[in-house]
């Protein structure tokens, strides 16, 4: 899939994260907006996944360890062909497999059950110590928020990755720089990140995670970092895509009124 | 023989007959006696450091994949610590790890209250799909890490660290929530676990002699618990108590307690950790302080059978 494609694409995951959010009247819409170039990149470009087979046990995995994030991900999901796009509208009601936040046991296609931060990335290095223990060479990718980055345990799973040298795992910070209650240098500051990553051992990469070029790049970076694992610090923007969400905390977990939705997806061109 | 050395063994035993076993630990591989495992499965073995919240979520990516990981530490820390992590990485997706805390209860003595798991069962019984089980000693240890192998779903096993005394002299069969009757008896039913079924079988030969004859169950799994055996008890004997080395709180106790008001309601009595940590000192001793030897239960017994 081309650059052109793929914009196209993330377009589209705006559209439904509104529509989405929108229809369910409460979600988190702003960091799901952020993630969309890098979750598209993997879903669309990158990862080796089958959606007709979502437990083939050679496929590459993908863990939403921010879990609040989770319409950008059960988009990329149905538009992939998982599961039919008319589903996305019934997020978060009673019955619908598309939970608040992702549960293994709901949705085929999600590999781990997340919304309580900080335990994607341990849940991602036991996934790749077992690809190495039966040498597979299957990947597996980690996305986490920068105010996640507070949470001791990804620390944890940072240093032990490092250790095991799972050169086969990748995080990906979706830092957009605030998180619930505000700028994240305000409650409680992560830099200098990318050498806190260096320091735990990582390869450690800064891109802006709204270009595709930069993405892809970063990842193929990764794959060819050998004996350690590789973090992308993806610089974005929340809310990204609506002007009007943009850099704006407050929709971090509210919804867009009706007038809001009109507007988001006029800007989309929905 | 203390059961943590039992499951050592048999961990170290079952990882010959099955690859697909791996085992973590947080750096107390020595005493929880995963070490066993570790020296005969060099690369299937995890020694995670001293952090077990990633631990428990490592060994869920882990089963998530294929493996069957047996991820051990202390009881206090690997529950307590992790319980988060247990809820959300393990219980919520129905995971296949095994989870087993050795030196668990007051038992454990010297070391203090910092090291005692005495709300581990709980906590593990509070989570949804847990199967939660406590063996009394070295046979039962080795049936029950064997058939928590076998089982597909989250598994607590809580071990001890003193030795514990052989309770099934003549084999035994286990099952997954099926309780084995240790005694009979008629008059009243003591349902234990763990070293307090040796209690409680000393505490039966006592009352005998006082001529109070005592049924003694060893409830070996709390979740799911033998809702059958609980009231044939209370119907056969018409009083039950319960002994264990928890706290009252949401352990064997209130299990049972569940069933019975449920099912078939009799007068009980609760042996247990009182709403307190206990303190260093000699098993022995704290047993004696705490409320947990033969002699309580025998109290406790007198004072329930009165109120059939």
């Amino acid at each position: 899939m081309n650059i052109e494609s793929l914009k196209e694409i993330a377009r589209t995951m705006r559209i439904d994260i509104i529509n989405m959010i929108a229809e369910a009247n409460s979600g988190h819409p702003g960091g799901s907006l952020s993630a969309v170039e890098v979750i598209s990149s993997l879903y669309f470009k990158e990862m080796r996944h089958d959606p007709k087979n979502p437990t083939w046990p050679d496929r590459d995995r993908f863990i939403l360890s921010k879990g609040h994030a989770a319409p950008a991900l059960y988009s990329a999901l149905a538009r992939s062909g998982y599961f039919s796009p008319d589903l996305l509208l019934t997020l978060r009601r009673f019955g619908s497999p598309l939970q608040g936040h992702p549960e293994v046991r709901r949705l085929s296609g999600i590999e781990a059950s997340t919304g309580s931060l900080g335990q994607g990335l341990s849940i991602g290095l036991g996934m790749a110590l077992a690809g190495k223990l039966d040498q597979k060479d299957y990947r597996v990718y980690v996305m986490m928020g920068d105010g996640e980055s507070q949470e001791g345990q990804v620390w944890e799973a940072a240093m032990s990755s490092a250790y095991y040298k799972l050169d086969n795992l990748t995080a990906i910070v979706d830092s957009n720089s605030q998180q619930l209650d505000g700028w994240v240098k305000d409650i409680m500051e992560l830099e200098p990140i990318i050498d806190k990553w260096k320091g735990f051992g990582w390869h450690a990469i800064e891109i802006n995670g709204h270009d595709f070029p930069q993405i892809l790049n970063a990842i193929a970076e990764a794959k060819a970092t050998k004996g350690k694992p590789t973090v992308i610090i993806s610089k974005t923007i929340k809310g990204k895509g609506v002007s009007f969400m943009e850099h704006n905390v407050e929709f971090h977990g509210m919804a867009p009124t009706k007038e809001q939705k009109e507007l988001a997806l006029k800007e989309l061109g929905g | 023989m203390a059961t943590r050395d039992a499951y050592g063994k048999t961990l170290a035993e079952l990882g010959k007959e099955n690859p697909a076993i791996v085992a973590l630990d947080a750096d107390l591989s020595k005493s929880t006696k995963s070490i066993l495992f570790a020296k005969e499965f060099k690369e299937r073995f995890f020694n995670m450091g001293i952090a077990e919240a990633n631990m428990v979520s490592t060994a869920a990516g882990l089963a998530s994949c294929g493996k069957i990981p047996f991820a051990s530490s202390f009881a206090s820390f690997l529950i307590c610590k992790t319980f988060d992590q247990l809820r959300m990485s393990i219980a919520n997706p129905h995971l296949n790890v095994k989870l087993v805390g050795s030196h668990g209860g007051i038992s454990i003595g010297e070391d203090g209250a910092s090291q005692m798991g005495v709300e581990d069962i709980a906590l593990a019984c509070s989570l949804p799909g847990f199967v939660v089980m406590v063996p009394a000693d070295e046979l039962s240890t080795k049936e029950l890490v064997r058939l928590a192998a076998k089982h597909i779903g989250p598994v607590y096993i809580r071990t001890g660290r003193p030795k514990a005394p052989v309770i099934y002299q003549n084999g035994g069969n286990f099952e997954i929530g099926k309780a084995n009757i240790i005694r009979e008896g008629i008059d009243i039913t003591v349902i234990a676990n763990g070293l307090l079924v040796q209690e409680a079988v000393e505490a039966a030969c006592i009352c005998s002699e006082k001529g109070i004859d005592v049924r003694v169950i060893d409830m070996h799994t709390v979740k799911p618990i033998d809702v059958d055996a609980i009231v044939q008890s209370a119907q056969n004997t018409g009083a039950i108590v319960t002994a264990e080395e928890h706290l009252l709180s949401g352990g064997l106790g209130a299990a049972v307690a569940q069933v019975v008001s449920e099912h078939y309601p009799v007068p009980m009595g609760f042996i247990g950790l009182k709403d307190t940590y206990a303190e260093s000192g000699q098993p022995d001793e704290l047993f004696k302080k705490y409320g947990l030897t033969a002699e309580h239960i025998v109290d406790k017994i007198e004072k329930t059978v009165k109120r059939k």
